[in-house]
């Protein structure tokens, strides 16, 4: 492997940057405001995130207007964000989108679309799971049906991040060169996008119905192996927000165990709470060796990038609901009530665990890499 | 942090290739060559001049490691029994030794003609060593020891050992220790072999009986054991937790991955062959986790920004290490009942010659990873107390002599 996880000193001015940024936009009333809205985020906060800190367009090329970064910049910018639970189209439209986009898209489309992306104009996302609720791409079985001025599609797409906002929808469907991805104009004939009430409220999925709805193939060729690698980004990028929240709530654990008093001394001086805090740091310290072994393996575009993708979404989910459950139990009855935080973690950690498939689903894309 | 002298790569080269003009590793056995190789000052470069260095920075003893590399095809490293001496023997000798013992006992360690153990762990100090309750009381010159240590490492093999003893019982227990240098020779002291789970035996107990220690063998003050003693205990900590495979899927996942594809086939329904192919693949994460833990923990050390990624090693290792081999054995299935090894008393280690036989002394061996060295339930009270901030436990030991202390 030829990377070895060495943070320069203008990334840890960028973390620093990110954190006090969403210190300021995304604190915890922040975070109540937005998940109760149907958007579900801030377009002033989304605005001047693209605008001023270029974070919206931060891996599209700077010839496409963005911030021209890589995965190291990106995996600082998601560890953040999920330990501040933001809400924001970001993994929809700056990271599953964008590199759909970048991987799959035609030259033209490449250009429009990212540039409107990259300045804060438009959100993107990528609909591609079906009601079979399998994530691989195998178990994509809507058909593109040829149409004299291009193509139409019919079928159900599900768990689609901030479909029922985002202004740019692509989709992911069959045609006759393979898997193709299809640009989709948001009004659409036959087209209706539903908000789905989520388990997490802090990220927006809804449900997209498509009944002869037109649509303009955007890729040439079969596109399998470039969404393989799409999703597998979006691993990646995902797991570095799970460590980035599983982070914050050991913290929130070990700060609480530190103030809480019962039977005359804090809890955290009783072995039973003090050995779940230390068992937590392993795992969250582990974890974040396999989020950033994912994202150091896309910056330098290791040839076994899949696995370590697979490896750290399986890793990371595992250990950031791990974390979350416990931060429930140390903070004992008060990590139960709507009025703490804790409970959005514990949402949030699950809903990461279960989008892009389980920490035993990408177990099994490992063993089948690696020939277990 | 002591001064460091400044020599050049190249001027340590030079002196390594002198020492190899004078005496070269392919003609000469390990003894003699080590004992050059001290003389020369390259035996540790970060210890003083004359006493087997040269003052230099301690990163500058690979320059000698590579340039002996480059030239012998034959490398006389630190031999195993002596791992003790070297890492831990030396440093303590060095820093708390009289100037005769310095000259008398340093060249020995390195050369590997002396060997050296640890004798702190008692039978009824184990995790808390501080505890130990063998005693040394004062006669004339000498100090006279009573009682039983225990896991000791080599002591068969050994000159020397590193003691503690209680020298007052009637202060709390950190400050009765004193730390001295046994003469394992010395009458009374008495190793018996301590047979284990595998039936070898790789440690001893110890036994001192009426044991006569000259004064001017102790190292540091009277009460001061403890201080001297932890230095020791450092050492020992970084060099278990250091392990682990440098390779994807090499080391121990190699075994297990070979136990998996080498299986019994048709004994499992495919349901129990789904579950246990989790299970394996769940293996190969975890030590790929250690091995990428490690790795970071190497880049933040070299960024002069190490975090708690290098404290947690110890644990997560142990606990991993004994969860993959008890997960070869499920995978052996029925074989995992037989054990042709056998149990047969003995000191040698054995050395398994095949998968099967490995994982199954492993699946016994692998329960101590979590005990030496520091229990797993010991570094969890660490990584809480020291990494994470928590309140310790309230201490029944604290500002009590030590006598008052119920014991088991």
């Amino acid at each position: 492997m030829s990377f070895d996880f060495s943070f320069t000193d203008e990334h840890e001015e960028l973390r620093a940057t990110i954190r006090g940024f969403l210190q300021g936009r995304s604190d915890e009333a922040a975070v109540r405001e937005q998940m109760a809205t149907e958007r579900g985020y801030d377009p002033e906060t989304w605005q001047q995130m693209a605008e001023q800190m270029g974070l919206a367009g931060l891996l599209i090329p700077e010839e496409h207007g963005g911030a021209g970064f890589g995965y190291v910049e990106l995996l600082i910018v998601m560890e953040e964000m999920g330990r501040a639970l933001f809400c924001a189209p970001y993994l929809g439209t700056a990271v599953l989108a964008t590199n759909a986009l970048l991987q799959c898209a035609d030259e033209k489309t490449r250009k429009e679309l990212l540039t409107e992306i990259a300045a804060g104009r438009a959100t993107a996302s990528l609909a591609h799971a079906e009601p079979n609720g399998r994530w691989d791409l195998e178990g994509i079985e809507m058909e593109a049906r040829k149409t004299d001025s291009g193509y139409e599609l019919t079928g159900t797409k599900t768990w689609v991040l901030d479909g029922h906002t985002a202004d740019v929808l692509l989709v992911v469907a069959r045609s006759a060169e393979g898997l193709s991805l299809f640009r989709v104009e948001p009004d659409a004939d036959g087209l209706s996008r539903t908000l789905v009430p989520s388990l997490d409220t802090t990220r927006k999925l809804a449900r997209v119905t498509f009944e002869g709805t037109p649509a303009v193939r955007v890729s040439a060729g079969d596109q399998t192996e470039a969404l393989r690698r799409v999703l597998a980004l979006t691993q990646a990028a995902l797991a570095a927000e799970q460590v980035g929240g599983a982070q914050r709530c050991l913290e929130m654990a070990t700060d609480f165990a530190k103030t809480r008093l019962q039977f005359g001394r804090p809890i955290g001086s009783y072995q039973a709470i003090k050995h779940k805090c230390a068992d937590m740091l392993v795992e969250v310290e582990m974890a974040k060796s396999a989020a950033y072994a994912a994202c150091f393996a896309a910056a330098t575009d290791q040839d076994d990038f899949l696995e370590t993708a697979a490896l750290a979404k399986a890793c990371c989910s595992e250990t950031y609901f791990h974390a979350a459950a416990e931060n429930i139990q140390i903070h004992g009855g008060m990590g139960f009530t709507w009025e703490l935080p804790v409970h959005l973690y514990f949402k949030r950690a699950k809903a990461s665990e279960l989008f892009l498939g389980d920490a035993a689903h990408h177990r099994e894309v490992l063993a089948d890499l690696v020939g277990i | 942090m002591a001064e460091h002298r400044i020599m050049s790569d190249e001027e340590l080269r030079e002196r390594t290739r002198a020492l190899l003009d004078e005496v070269h590793p392919e003609k000469v056995e390990s003894i003699p060559f080590r004992q050059k190789q001290y003389e020369h000052g390259l035996a540790w470069v970060h210890f003083p001049e004359g006493y087997g260095g040269l003052g230099l920075s301690p990163k500058m003893n690979l320059i000698v490691h590579d340039e002996i590399t480059k030239h012998s095809k034959v490398v006389h490293n630190d031999p195993p029994a002596s791992i003790i001496g070297i890492g831990m023997g030396a440093p303590v000798v060095l820093t708390y030794g009289t100037e005769e013992m310095k000259k008398r006992l340093l060249p020995k360690i390195f050369s590997g003609e002396e060997i050296w153990c640890q004798l702190f762990s008692e039978p009824s100090a184990g995790s808390d060593v501080a505890g130990l309750a063998s005693t040394a009381v004062r006669d004339g010159d000498d100090w006279i020891l009573n009682g039983q240590k225990v896991w000791t490492t080599v002591a068969h093999l050994s000159r020397w050992g590193m003691l503690l003893a209680r020298t007052n019982p009637d202060v709390p227990k950190h400050d009765g220790l004193s730390y001295f240098v046994l003469d394992m020779h010395a009458p009374g002291v008495e190793v018996r072999p301590l047979y284990q789970i595998t039936g070898e035996a790789e440690f001893n107990e110890v036994f001192m009986t009426d044991v006569r220690i000259p004064h001017d063998r102790m190292l540091g003050k009277e009460g001061q054991g403890w201080r001297v003693a932890i230095t020791t205990l450092m050492n020992e900590r970084v060099a278990i937790g250091g392990g682990g495979s440098k390779r994807k899927g090499g080391g121990a996942t190699a075994q297990l991955l070979k136990l998996w594809q080498e299986r019994k086939q048709g004994g499992r329904s495919a349901g129990q062959e789904a579950i246990l192919r989790d299970r394996v693949t769940r293996a190969y994460i975890e030590t790929e986790l250690l091995r990428l833990t490690a790795q970071r923990a190497r880049a933040a050390q070299k960024s002069g920004n190490p975090g708690p990624e290098g404290s947690v090693s110890k644990l997560a290792q142990a606990e991993i290490h004994k969860r993959l081999w008890e997960l070869a054995i499920d995978v052996l299935g029925d074989d995992g009942l037989s054990f042709e090894a056998g149990y047969e008393l003995r000191q040698n280690s054995p050395t398994p010659d095949t998968v099967e036989a490995l994982a199954k002394y492993q699946f016994l061996r692998s329960r101590a990873n979590s005990i030496e060295g520091g229990t797993s339930e010991i570094m969890r009270n660490i990584l809480g107390e020291r990494v994470l901030g928590l309140p310790g436990e309230p201490r029944v030991d604290k500002e009590v002599a030590w006598k008052e202390v119920p014991r088991s």
